[in-house]
């Protein structure tokens, strides 16, 4: 073991706890501002804490009247949750037999990596003509249009973990499962799938995430409750037009929860999937 | 086109909303508002509920995007088979709505009584070579807005009258160490800087545009934005005006930070509130000042309207939602944050109980009225202004300059 | 089973993953090469023919070119102070210290904000007159007056990029982390007997561990960085005079804002043509720093 001399030990919790603020000072103030009253924020010098915490703004976004603030804001998170959903779902159906074929079949790999390629297109090289499309096929705002879209942002990563995922299951398993006289299906039914869980598992957050931080697609293709997602409505909130800061801020710490909360239950599983994968920036 | 697959699949959307139990074939609206202080969205909301309860068959879905989203979105939404059927439209937009065909032209449904009715300015809002393409909504302009405590601090008697005086007093102000900066304005890249900038350009006797090419790097154009220069060098601009919006000056201006604001109508109340702001009772409004030997007051159109879309299925009912919303006992109702576009709403008491004083400050300001250039190139125009603007505070390029480029890059 | 059945097999499977990337991929980029040689409007005219007229008028406009430096700045600057940072986090957390599970837990947060909600959040944090960075700055005595952080063209894009970075820095932290731990002990000790200073250990024991995991968390986030949006369209819209207007910020107010599908469209070409570029050539470096790694 490397000896540590006690001023080492004094420099390293010393980066620990800059460490530590420098992540957690911009989330507290997000929180913060979410329950101060507004004449708080507007305060000079500024309150750093409010006088009396006030959680009135998180039951204002959070309300379903009709009609109202809330109901846009809860739209929205429907319509993000099932965009997210769909194209998730069909970004593992897609990935599964893929990411097996390639696996199993190296030869065929060269079309993935086309595949993983397309992710260094900017979406506004695509934007003009999926529009016109899109409206073609009367899937403007529209949640199946967009969950489309996103699938094709997903699936690239998702076939690139499962496949990795698959690499590590011996074909031998699979084999002796065949020589049984399982057909293939039955095959992945039985052996692989069961053993691949945890990736499939990986995979989905993975998805599940990239598609809640979509935000240009959405910006161009959706247009009202119908089909806004959350990114869409934090931006027209952030826009400069809203002069509550707290309400601003509120919003976007209830769109922040679900990824968050994946991300740290999650955090072991995502990061081996960086890391093999390589995913997300 | 592939209009008929849009056609269908409406279609189907509306059989399928029939098994809804609903008593009523309803008709469904999708109207596009902003979110924006006058005429908030808790009183669109409030109208439409009326509205609605008026109409129990016409169900109207509201949607609300910040200002500097409202054109992008109204274009774009022109390509999905559900469109807006009611869009809100900024006064410098029919032109290229109606070349593009966004709008529908309406000119047959005015009535007489409308015509007679509703002030002259108003109308200018939703004309485009002699159609009507919508009903005026909002009828708005920049006024001059003090704070009432610190002018009489600083020994000032009466509000500017002209913009020279403004800067007086601002110093007065400053150097009595009453305010840093005493000035605040809605500068930010947006088009909020081309309402600041046209209320001076029409104080100046400037011109946007000559023979249809663009005439502002001369004369009043060009004294406009020095002066804008001028203040922000001198220091009795707030500095963060460059990235104001009218929101952020009215924030600035209720809590006490600023002696003197151009902003809208709606300032007037919301600074008087005393919910919200520490300058309650304080408020003090005058029109926008002049320039000696040039004009008295000075104003912008920043009115707005209301029309129905090219691709709504149901103009019928989008625009009996529209005859509502800009009906006079609308208006009257909602009176405090935006003027009613009806002439004769000035003299009814309900109106102007409270808010005499705006009122008698309307009367002059709507007067003078000064357009923002009318082409189908706005956007690419005002985009070039801003950036002209912008660099002539930043110190980039001398004002001069920048306003020969943006003419340039104007696209006309 | 014969190899033939095998690689068909494998092209089924492959099928419905192909089919849709050509559809909504494959198909709009060709459109849009096509788009990009006529005067197509976004809505109405079909637009002509126009030969090369897009791409030289958009080529020769100063307009691309500040908005392409502004953007290979904000690329370069914040990509290369996540690596910076990250690395030094991640050598950070290596070492061991109470409470340091707690603080790998934590890094994976700014990571996991979504884009837009980070933006607000900083916007919210800069604003000149009531945000938490002026009132800090001032109540410490570092600065005597609130400052306009996003309206300033000295300050705005410096201020993107530190939003950038804070979201993004944890991220190489934790792959950086992922691959120190794979370095092994033995060799990080036979350096220390070897009498190797900290720098050297760093630059000839643990670098050669982290280089391929770090190329690849190089590649993706410059690639990310060069067609930023989200951030920015939040935060500034491009101004302080179009000070931090990025390429895809271009694109959009030619293609939508302004409705000029067919020169919006030759922009958009160009940009993906420097990314590519871009990519290609950091593939190769990847394989020649990393060997397998890709």
């Amino acid at each position: 073991m490397e000896r540590k001399s006690p001023v080492f030990t004094a420099f390293v919790y010393a980066c620990a706890i800059l460490l530590a603020a420098v992540i957690l000072a911009p989330l507290a103030w997000l929180f913060v501002m979410s329950i101060s009253p507004a004449a708080d924020l507007a305060a000079k010098p500024l309150r750093w804490w409010p006088q009396a915490a006030d959680f009135s703004r998180y039951g204002q976004l959070l309300s379903t009247a009709q009609n109202s603030a809330g109901a846009a804001f809860t739209a929205s998170l429907r319509n993000s949750l099932e965009v997210a959903g769909m194209a998730t779902l069909a970004a593992i159906l897609l990935a599964v037999p893929a990411g097996w074929a390639v696996s199993r079949t190296p030869s065929v790999g060269w079309s993935l990596s086309m595949v993983i390629a397309t992710y260094m297109l900017p979406p506004v090289a695509l934007s003009v003509p999926l529009y016109m499309g899109l409206s073609h096929l009367g899937l403007l705002n529209n949640v199946f249009g967009l969950a489309l879209i996103y699938l094709t942002i997903l699936a690239p990563f998702t076939t690139w973990l499962m496949k990795s995922g698959f690499d590590s299951i011996p074909r031998e398993i699979e084999a002796a499962a065949m020589i049984d006289g399982a057909g293939l299906f039955q095959t992945w039914r039985i052996i692989t799938l069961p053993l691949a869980a945890p990736v499939v598992a990986t995979s989905a957050l993975f998805a599940v995430l990239l598609a809640w931080d979509e935000f240009f697609y959405a910006l161009l293709f959706t247009s009202d409750q119908r089909a806004k997602t959350l990114t869409v409505a934090i931006a027209d909130l952030a826009g400069g037009r809203v002069s509550d800061y707290g309400l601003i801020a509120t919003a976007g710490v209830l769109a922040a929860l679900p990824p968050v909360l994946i991300g740290l239950v999650m955090q072991r599983a995502l990061i081996s999937g960086l890391t093999s994968g390589g995913v997300k920036g | 086109m592939l209009k008929s697959i849009g056609t269908t699949l409406l279609g189907a959307v509306f059989v399928g909303g029939l098994f809804v139990p609903h008593a009523f074939a309803e008709t469904t609206l999708n109207a596009l508002f902003m979110a924006q202080a006058a005429y908030s969205e808790a009183d669109v909301r409030a109208m439409t509920e009326a509205f609605t309860k008026a109409n129990p068959d016409i169900k109207v879905n509201l949607e609300f995007v910040p200002y500097e989203g409202l054109h992008d979105k109204t274009v774009l939404a022109q390509g999905s088979g559900g469109g807006y059927d009611v869009v809100l439209f900024d006064v410098i937009w029919p032109a290229e709505y109606a070349t593009n065909k966004v709008l529908v032209d309406v000119s047959s449904k005015i009535t007489d009584d409308m015509k007679k009715g509703v002030l002259p300015g108003a109308w200018t809002t939703v004309q485009y070579d002699g159609k009507y393409y919508g009903m005026p909504w909002i009828l708005d302009t920049k006024y001059l807005f003090y704070n009432k405590e610190i002018l009489e601090k600083a020994g000032i008697k009466a509000p500017p009258k002209t913009w020279e005086e403004l800067g007086e007093q601002a110093k007065i102000i400053q150097d009595k160490g009453l305010l840093k900066t005493p000035i605040a304005w809605s500068w930010a890249q947006a088009e909020a800087v081309i309402c600041d900038y046209t209320t001076l350009v029409s104080a100046y006797g400037g011109d946007f545009l000559k023979d249809g090419k663009p005439d502002f790097q001369n004369g009043g154009g060009a004294s406009a934005l020095k002066y804008m220069v001028d203040s922000y060098k001198s220091g009795l601009t707030n500095p963060n005006s460059k990235e104001f919006l009218e929101e952020d000056v009215r924030k600035v201006f209720e809590n006490g930070d600023a002696a003197f604001a151009l902003n809208w109508t709606y300032m007037y109340n919301m600074a008087n509130d005393p919910k919200d702001s520490k300058v309650a009772g304080k408020v003090g409004v005058v029109p926008a000042p002049g320039v000696a030997g040039t004009s008295e007051v000075s104003a912008v159109n920043g009115s707005m309207g209301l029309g129905v879309t090219a691709v709504s299925k149901h103009p019928d009912e989008a625009w009996k939602y529209i005859e509502f919303m800009t009906s006079q006992a609308t208006q009257n109702q909602y009176a405090k944050l935006s003027l009613p576009i009806w002439a004769s709403s000035y003299d009814d008491p309900a109106v102007t109980k409270g808010q005499e004083e705006l009122i008698a400050t309307a009367k002059l300001g709507l007067a003078a009225m000064y357009p923002r250039p009318t082409t189908p190139k706005y956007q690419q125009l005002s985009t070039a202004l801003q950036q002209a603007i912008q660099e002539s505070l930043l110190g980039q390029t001398t004002p001069e300059d920048a306003l020969k480029t943006a003419a340039e890059n104007s696209g006309l | 089973m014969s190899g033939t059945w095998m690689t068909t097999r494998a092209w089924l499977l492959m099928l419905p993953l192909l089919v849709i990337m050509v559809a909504v991929i494959g198909w709009p980029l060709v459109d849009t090469v096509r788009l990009s040689f006529t005067d197509a409007q976004l809505v109405g005219t079909a637009g002509n023919y126009v030969g090369f007229d897009n791409y030289t008028k958009m080529l020769t406009s100063s307009n691309f070119t500040r908005t392409l430096s502004t953007t290979t700045w904000f690329a370069v600057v914040s990509v290369a102070a996540e690596m910076v940072l990250g690395v030094l986090a991640a050598l950070l957390l290596n070492q061991e210290f109470r409470g340091r599970a707690v603080l790998r837990g934590l890094m994976i947060l700014p990571w996991a904000l979504p884009t837009v909600v980070n933006a607000t959040l900083w916007r919210l944090i800069y604003n000149p007159e009531y945000g938490a960075l002026n009132a800090a700055l001032t109540q410490l005595h570092l600065i005597d007056d609130y400052r306009s952080w996003l309206g300033e063209p000295g300050t705005a894009l410096a201020a993107l990029i530190v939003a950038d970075c804070w979201k993004n820095f944890p991220l190489v932290a934790l792959i950086a982390l992922a691959a120190l731990q794979a370095v092994p002990r033995d060799i990080t000790a036979a350096a220390l007997v070897d009498g190797a200073g900290p720098f050297n250990r760093f630059r000839f024991v643990i670098l050669p561990y982290l280089a391929g995991p770090l190329m690849v968390a190089l590649v993706l986030r410059t690639i990310e960085a060069f067609k930023v949006f989200d951030i920015i369209w939040v935060m500034t819209r491009g101004g302080p005079a179009n000070s931090t207007r990025s390429l895809s910020i271009l694109v959009y107010q030619e293609a939508f804002s302004f409705q000029r599908a067919g020169s919006g469209a030759s922009l958009a070409l160009i940009v993906t043509l420097l990314v590519t570029v871009l990519a290609v050539a950091y593939a190769a470096l990847v394989r020649k720093t990393a060997g397998s790694a890709a």
